[in-house]
Parts: C-alpha cells; sequence; structure tokens
C-alpha cells in the first residue's frame, strides 16, 4: 500500500519558533478537578556535548488516569473522558534546557493484540538542528512489573537503554526524566 | 481491543534524515543510534484536537495585529491540506510564524540588523475548514543572514506547523517561494534529499488568488501521513 500523495518534507523548527507556538504553551496540564494523581515530570534536554539546548520544544500526548485517550478513535466506554483533562501539553526548554509539566500519571491503555501497556507519555521533540522531530515515550520507574511486561519496551533490544525512558520518581509525586540527545546514556527515539 | 490502523511509513529520499552535516546544529543533536522501530498504538493514532475555542477568525491576518500597516509585499497564502490518499484533512490547527519583510523575527535573540516592524509580529493560525482549506493574509518575509557557515542566508519562507487528525499526522515545515536564488546555498531545503520533495516546499504563484489593487496570491498544498488500510498484524 503506497501513498498516492507523498507527505510534504519536515524542517526544523529554527531558533525562533517561540514567536509562533509558544501561545499555545500548556505546561499545567492537570487542575485540582482532574480526577487522578497529580505529578510533576521535569527534565533537562541535552546535547552530544551534554550542553542544555535552550531552543527545544517538548510536545506531550497522553491518556488520562483511567487510561481513556481525548480522542475520536478511543471509544471505550468503560474508560471515561475527564472534561477537565485533555492530555496534550507544549513547553519549550528555559535557557537551562529545562522543562517541567503538572498532571496526572496516566493510566494503562492497550497495546497490539491483547497486551496491556504500561502507563506512558509519548512524547514529540523538537529543536533547531532537527530536520524533522523526534517520538519518544516517558514511562515511571516505580511502574516496575507494568514496565517488564510492556509491548513497546520489550522491543528495545539493548535492555539497559530502556532505562532511558524511565521517569525516576522523587519526593511530593515528582519525577525527573531528562532528554540525552547523544551518547552513552542517549534516549531511546522511536520509528514510527 | 481491536487493533488500530496505523499509518504509512516514510517514503525514502522524501523526508530529511536527522544527521545533515552541511546544517551544521544537526552534528551534536542528532540521534546517533539507530531509532527502534514500533507499531502503531491507540497512544500513536490518537492525538491533540484543537478546536475554534482557541483560534479566531482574525489570527489569519498578520497585517492587522498592530495599530497600522506593516511594511512589505502583501500577500494572500492559501491551500489546501490533504492526506495520504488526497482526502482533505478538516478542522485541525495550522500555525505559521515568519521574518518580516526585512528579514527580521520579531524575537529578542534575532540579532540581525534589520528593522523591526511595529506593526508585524509574524505568527498566525488557523482551522482548515471542512475541505481542508486554510488561508492567510501576511507580508512577503526577506532572507536573513544566519551563522551556519560563511555568508550564509536562508531563501525566503514561512515556517508552519500542522497537527492532522494522531499524533503520527504532527508536521513541522518551512514553505519556499518560487525561484529563490539562495535555494543551491541552503542546507536546510537540501537536507530534503529527493529533488521532486524539494520542489514541494515550494509555493506557486497564483493570479486566480491575487487580489486586484490589494495582494498576490500564492498556493501551496500540504500533505500529511496517509492511513494503513488494515489494521495492524497481531
Ligand atoms: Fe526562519
Amino acid at each position: 500500500m503506497t501513498d498516492k500523495l507523498i507527505p510534504t518534507a519536515s524542517a526544523t523548527v529554527g531558533p525562533y519558533f517561540h514567536i509562533g507556538l509558544t501561545w499555545l504553551n500548556h505546561t499545567e496540564m492537570a487542575t485540582a478537578a482532574t480526577a487522578g494523581r497529580q505529578i510533576v515530570i521535569t527534565g533537562r534536554v541535552v546535547d552530544g556535548n551534554g550542553e542544555a539546548i535552550p531552543d527545544a520544544m517538548i510536545e506531550l500526548w497522553q491518556a488520562n488516569a483511567a487510561g481513556r485517550y481525548d480522542h475520536p478513535e478511543d471509544g471505550r466506554e468503560d474508560k471515561p473522558v475527564d472534561r477537565s483533562f485533555h492530555g496534550y501539553g507544549r513547553s519549550r526548554t528555559d535557557n537551562d534546557g529545562g522543562f517541567r509539566f503538572v498532571t496526572v500519571k496516566p493510566g494503562p491503555v492497550p497495546g497490539p493484540g491483547n497486551t496491556l501497556q504500561a502507563p506512558h507519555v509519548v512524547v514529540a521533540l523538537f529543536m533547531r538542528g532537527l530536520l524533522k522531530h523526534l517520538y519518544t515515550r516517558i514511562y515511571f520507574a516505580d511502574e516496575a512489573a507494568a514496565n517488564a511486561a510492556d509491548p513497546i519496551l520489550g522491543l528495545i533490544d539493548d535492555e539497559g537503554r530502556r532505562a532511558t525512558l524511565l521517569a525516576q520518581p522523587g519526593p511530593d509525586g515528582t519525577y525527573r526524566w531528562d532528554i540525552v540527545m547523544q551518547g552513552d546514556n542517549e534516549t531511546v527515539f522511536f520509528d514510527v | 481491543m481491536a487493533d488500530v490502523v496505523g499509518y504509512r511509513r516514510e517514503v525514502p529520499g522524501s523526508q530529511p534524515p536527522h544527521l545533515h552535516a552541511p546544517y551544521a546544529s544537526t552534528v551534536k543533536r542528532a540521534p546517533t543510534r539507530p531509532l527502534v522501530y514500533i507499531p502503531h498504538t491507540l497512544s500513536e493514532v490518537t492525538g491533540p484536537v484543537f478546536g475554534h475555542d482557541r483560534v479566531r477568525p482574525e489570527d489569519a491576518d498578520l497585517t492587522k495585529q498592530g495599530a497600522g500597516q506593516p511594511i512589505g509585499e502583501r500577500m494572500i497564502l492559501a491551500g489546501r491540506v490533504l492526506d495520504g490518499d488526497g482526502r482533505p484533512v478538516p478542522h485541525t490547527l495550522v500555525e505559521i510564524w515568519q521574518a518580516n519583510s526585512t528579514g527580521r523575527y520579531h524575537h529578542e535573540r534575532d540579532q540581525h540588523d534589520a528593522p523591526l516592524d511595529p506593526n508585524f509580529t509574524g505568527t498566525g493560525r488557523c482551522i482548515t475548514d471542512a475541505e481542508g482549506n486554510y488561508r492567510f493574509v501576511t507580508i512577503k518575509p526577506g532572507a536573513y543572514p544566519w551563522r551556519n557557515h560563511h555568508n550564509a542566508w536562508r531563501p525566503e519562507h514561512i515556517h508552519f506547523s500542522l497537527f492532522g487528525p494522531s499524533f503520527m499526522t504532527r508536521l513541522v515545515t518551512q514553505m519556499y517561494f518560487p525561484g529563490d536564488p539562495l535555494f543551491p546555498y541552503d542546507p536546510i531545503f537540501n537536507g530534503i534529499p529527493d529533488e521532486a520533495a524539494r520542489q514541494r516546499v515550494i509555493c506557486q504563484f497564483d493570479l486566480g488568488l491575487t487580489e486586484p489593487e490589494w495582494a498576490l496570491g500564492y498556493r501551496w498544498d500540504i500533505v500529511l501521513r496517509g492511513r494503513d488500510a488494515t489494521p495492524m498484524e497481531k
């Protein structure tokens, strides 16, 4: 099956995307009304020299605490939509490469076949110097059993690299998750 | 849970690589390990949907955001957003940003010694209509220098960001203008391997879209990823 039309080529967001894209910045994805466990995900984006990337943009997409996506193709009526939670986040990185999202821990969602995916957040990463955006995922290190059974994490042959997708829990619902573009701890990015 | 219908994979040559050394910033930012192939799950085929509540009609007219008219060549930029099967992509968010007519961005980090225009922010957005049409009124952007290599100048371009029906159809790109003399020298434009794919990021002058005594018309269609015909195998 091939395309009748070939998709338009991607290009970098460049250094000045702030003027056009930050109007939609949304880092407080959850409110006090949102069901589930509120969490804060913070991290940094660093390049192959370990230096901060201050001109990146991160977008998050996730299910709500019940494991339901706010999207027409998720029609599972046994999982309620939460009107106070859309599941989309967007943030630029600051001068130190840092970002911070307030959200809720997503519930598990179905995977291929009869599998269940561990709680995760889908990430799209944009920056100056990236001619097409990258996709990765945030999993949660305190979901060890679910992570061990996750059908997507299991596709990462180098088991040591799976750890790059695990957000590490800290105090008070905080999680730490860094994006490393190159090197020993290079984040796993997905071919989707 | 039934298996989901995924999106088609990249056609070789039609998309730029992550590492493209002539564009110097890719060297320390491109992943060095192969990307890990995964099937599309419910997490991939869903994505954010934005409604008209976030976007006002006037957000599509970049010539009316200041107290007066911005300086430069007024232009109408319109086209359709289609999927890989040629079907319109309706009701999707299109965001644009660009330099002003002198080649200067309304951004604190842009140090290009060219005048800012107090009447031009260079940002706009709209939602495609039921037939996938978008339309902006703006000012033709100027070329601008950058520090990638000696005497480096970007061809005139407008940045675009689109969502489409899922997180897999997300697209950020740049649209160029016909006949730009800077094309042979631009590593971002030439990061697209196929000549035909490069031609598709160039808009076309359109006399039918041009409005007499008022503005030149340019047309540019955008194609998002198409859908697989059948669900993924188990
Ligand atoms: Fe630009």
